[in-house]
């Protein structure tokens, strides 16, 4: 009837307990947030699901302020988007905020993926987290791809063109797709309402599944750098203040950066011909999407067969779904894994290498190497990962998380 | 500990700021907020109306009878007393008795009522009427017979010289 | 601590990666047969730059004399020129002669002078009637044009002053880029024949503060007059940064200190 959690926490205060008693938000923060039993070991890679949370609720509230003053219409948006710089009282820095937001978003997302692919944080009992991270990501792409087409300018546009295009690959009905997804024969009017109205909802289904993400974690804890569970309280800390602390401060020296880039650099990630009205009649010299994208750009243009590349551009993060099954290491952690170690700073590697590719104009040498860059992605997921699980052989584990930390301290 | 918590919540305020500023008027609409009206072209006995802050304003430039019969009304007879001195002086506090500036919005229910162009029914007092619910005004744009509670309301507006005048 | 700074390491490593890819990106966009800007110091550079109010008040005389003819500057309004330094009456003096269209009130268009409230008046009603009056190439619209080039100021410096008249050009330019005398020779325009005539000479504009006008004088005020356009709210921005960056740091340094607190008795 009360809690199903045990011995149900007594507040002090009779309003809390009142309201607690009849819908227990209190007892359900005391259990999950400050009481919760998390690894003593974390590193400073765990504190990117935070920023990212954080760097989520910046997004909307950036939002949903520009949308009380974005006119998505074709004729109208460039110059509402102006106005706002102009004339909305701070509304350059709401803006601006909002731009440079998406970018940080995805450094902090990137940072996080990375954490867990390094440390088998995707590993069983966690595939499902894993799963629901990767449908965060994609959710992410797709409204960071649409909102870059509501400031019209060409990139907007013809950034637009492109992707939408490619769905064209598509046997038998390809075109009948990309006619749907237009709204018409090309990008235009109804495209960009219909875009305004996605990217509008689409980040509150993303709240939705971050939700999800963290109540799957929440059933079997936080993995650690150690990748060894948690035996008894001698490894674990509470949450709060633990953690709410060294979150907070991460927060903090994170926010430095992005405002480092917002206040004195924030056309550094954007591209300048997005200041151009978009203009059906003229293409830009070189159509390159955001900087997050460039990566899997790169994939979709090295395969020299269109409906090859979508195939590979969509395969680059399909892999990413199956990424529990492929690695067949019974060791979570890259810290016992020497040389999976390696192989985890060569895809790193390879996905910056990947980056400059999609970058530049796919000419010169350019193009072998972005397909040599590709086909080491694929390597590294679809053989290096099962193959090496089987022949690798890890280093000694200590019995347990108090022990790799007195050991640390000792040493 | 405490000196953290002073500075965010410090902070969380400067952030929360920009947030809460934006919905006030842009500066666009700010630059509407005054208008500037070359009162010259209009003749005795004519009246135009002007857009401002979305509303209409009608400016009569009135005869020395419509004065004199505005002048004349005892105080007692209007529902909304205010004497006609008083609705024809500006921020400067100028009286010109020749220029009657005010919102054309009818103090009932919101109508625009009519007088201000040639032909329309100026009403039994000579003034303005509304055709929603029967207000009459007189003269000097006071309501004398009809639902409406209160004079047509006059806005702030400063004769820059003889010949323009700036509303708000 | 090591942690932290891989950490951070790989946070930079993403900024840079996105920052260098656009910057070699943006290199390999700008490798056409067109010379590369060089780089002018500007009076706004910097985090701590602000603009040149004096250059600018020139920039605008330069722009309604010389540019205004082609150019629209649509997405300002007279009134923002006060932000220049000038009072609303000196703006109104500048403006006097300017008309601009309006409806009158049976609904039909005039013209009729120009207020603090309008946007700046467009030379043409449409970029369609803007390309036919120019050899089929609307001049665009200059509001945001320091932003919507790479190389920013210092390009739109270079191209103003970078023209070479016909007979100064070598016979291996002229071959190479197949130039005749009616075309516009740019050594910083992609392809370097540009629509646009050049635009300045020495003494096209007289100063209302008496400052020379050479062709370079004028070029680098309007130079500065277009940036200024571009983003008004610059001098905010950097202001509000500063005051950020310092209110980050001081909380960050409290926030550490508040985590080793809580942390001391684990370490």
């Amino acid at each position: 009837m009360a809690s199903s959690h045990g011995t149900p926490p007594v507040f002090n205060n009779k309003v809390i307990a009142w309201i607690d008693h009849r819908l227990p938000i209190f007892s359900y923060i005391e259990k999950e947030y400050h009481t919760f039993p998390t690894p003593r070991n974390f590193n400073y890679f765990w504190n990117f699901g935070a920023i990212a949370t954080v760097m989520l609720v910046l997004m909307i509230a950036t939002g949903v302020v520009l949308a009380t003053n974005y006119t998505p219409h074709v004729l109208m948006a460039f110059d509402s988007v102006e106005r706002i710089d102009r004339d909305v009282p701070q509304g350059w820095l709401i803006r601006d905020l909002h731009m440079n937001g998406a970018s940080f978003f995805f450094i902090a997302v990137y940072v996080h993926i990375f954490r867990g692919m390094y440390y088998g944080s995707y590993k069983a009992p966690r595939e499902l987290l894993w799963i629901l991270g990767v449908v965060i990501f994609l959710l992410m792409m797709a409204t960071a791809f649409m909102g870059y087409v509501l400031p019209w300018g060409q990139m907007s546009f013809w950034g637009a063109t492109v992707i939408t295009s490619l769905f064209s690959a598509i046997p038998v009905v390809g075109d009948s797709i990309v006619t749907w997804l237009w709204g018409g024969f090309s990008i235009g009017n109804p495209t960009l309402n219909r875009f305004y109205a996605l990217h509008y909802l689409l980040p509150f289904i993303i709240v939705a599944v971050v939700a999800l993400h963290v109540v799957a974690l929440h059933v079997h804890g936080s993995n650690n750098p150690t990748g060894i569970d948690p035996k008894g309280p001698q490894d674990t800390v509470p949450f709060h203040p633990y953690y709410t602390m060294k979150d907070g401060f991460g927060v903090v020296v994170f926010l430095i950066v992005y405002s480092l880039v917002a206040f004195f650099g924030p056309d550094m990630l954007g591209d300048a011909a997005n200041y151009i009205p978009a203009d059906p009649l003229v293409t830009p010299t070189h159509i390159v999407p955001e900087w997050y994208f460039l990566p899997f750009y790169a994939i979709l243009r090295a395969v020299p067969d269109k409906l090859g590349g979508v195939i590979a551009m969509f395969g680059a993060i399909a892999v990413l779904f199956v990424l529990p099954w492929l690695d067949t290491s019974r060791v979570r952690s890259s810290t016992f894994r020497p040389i999976y170690k390696w192989c985890m700073l060569l895809l790193v590697i390879d996905v910056v290498v990947l980056g400059f590719c999609g970058a530049n104009p796919p000419a010169g040498f350019w193009i072998p190497l972005s397909q040599a860059a590709t086909l080491y992605y694929f390597f590294h997921f679809l053989i290096l990962l099962p193959v090496l699980g089987k022949i690798e052989r890890p280093l000694p584990m200590p019995p347990s998380i108090a022990d790799a930390v007195l050991k640390k301290k000792a040493g | 500990m405490v000196a953290t918590g002073a500075l965010g919540a410090v902070g969380a305020a400067a952030v929360a700021w920009p947030f809460i500023n934006n919905l006030n008027p842009a500066a666009d609409t700010l630059a509407l907020a005054s208008i500037e009206v070359n009162v010259m072209p209009i003749e005795v006995g004519q009246a135009i109306t002007v857009k401002w802050r979305g509303k209409p304003v009608f400016i009569r430039h009135r005869t020395e009878k419509d004065i004199k019969e505005a002048e004349a009304v005892p105080m007692s007879e209007l529902p909304d007393p205010q004497t006609d001195n008083s609705r024809v002086t500006d921020t400067a506090k100028k009286v010109r008795p020749e220029w009657l500036i005010m919102i054309g919005v009818c103090t009932h229910l919101g109508c625009v009522p009519l007088g201000n162009l040639p032909g329309q029914d100026k009403g039994p007092y000579g003034g303005w009427y509304c055709p929603c619910h029967g207000s009459a005004y007189d003269t000097s744009g006071r309501i004398r017979k009809g639902p409406a509670p209160l004079n047509l309301a006059i806005p702030q507006y400063l004769f820059l010289s003889d010949s323009l005048v700036r509303i708000g | 601590m090591r942690r932290l700074i891989v950490s951070g390491a790989i946070a930079l490593a993403a900024l840079v990666t996105g920052a260098g890819a656009l910057i070699i990106g943006g290199g390999a966009i700008a490798a056409g047969t067109e010379a590369h800007p060089p780089k002018r110091s500007w009076h706004f550079q910097g985090p701590f730059g602000t603009y040149d109010r004096a250059a600018a008040q020139r920039g605008y005389q330069v722009y309604a004399e010389v540019c205004a003819a082609c150019h629209s500057l649509s997405l300002l309004a007279y009134r923002n020129l006060m932000e220049l330094g000038l009072t609303d009456n000196q703006v109104k003096g500048l403006i006097k002669d300017i008309v601009v269209p309006d409806l009158n009130d049976d609904g039909q268009p005039i013209e009729r002078p120009a207020r603090l409230s309008d946007s700046f008046r467009k030379p043409f009603p449409n970029m369609a009637a803007a390309a036919a009056a120019n050899n089929g190439k609307a001049p665009p619209d200059l509001s945001v044009i320091v932003k919507a080039r790479e190389g920013g100021a210092n390009e739109i410096y270079a191209l103003l002053t970078g023209y070479v008249p016909f007979d100064k050009l070598s016979p291996e330019q002229i071959k190479e880029f197949a130039v005749t005398k009616d075309d516009n020779f740019n050594t910083y325009f992609p392809g370097h024949k540009i629509a646009m005539p050049p635009p300045l000479a020495d003494d096209k504009v007289t100063y209302a503060d008496g400052t020379k006008a050479t062709l370079g004088q004028q070029a680098s005020d309007v130079t500065e007059f277009l940036a200024w356009a571009s983003e008004p709210w610059m001098e905010d921005r950097k202001r509000t940064g500063v005051r950020v960056i310092l209110f980050l740091l001081a909380l960050a340094g409290l926030m550490y200190a508040v985590k080793r607190q809580v942390w001391s008795d684990k370490h």
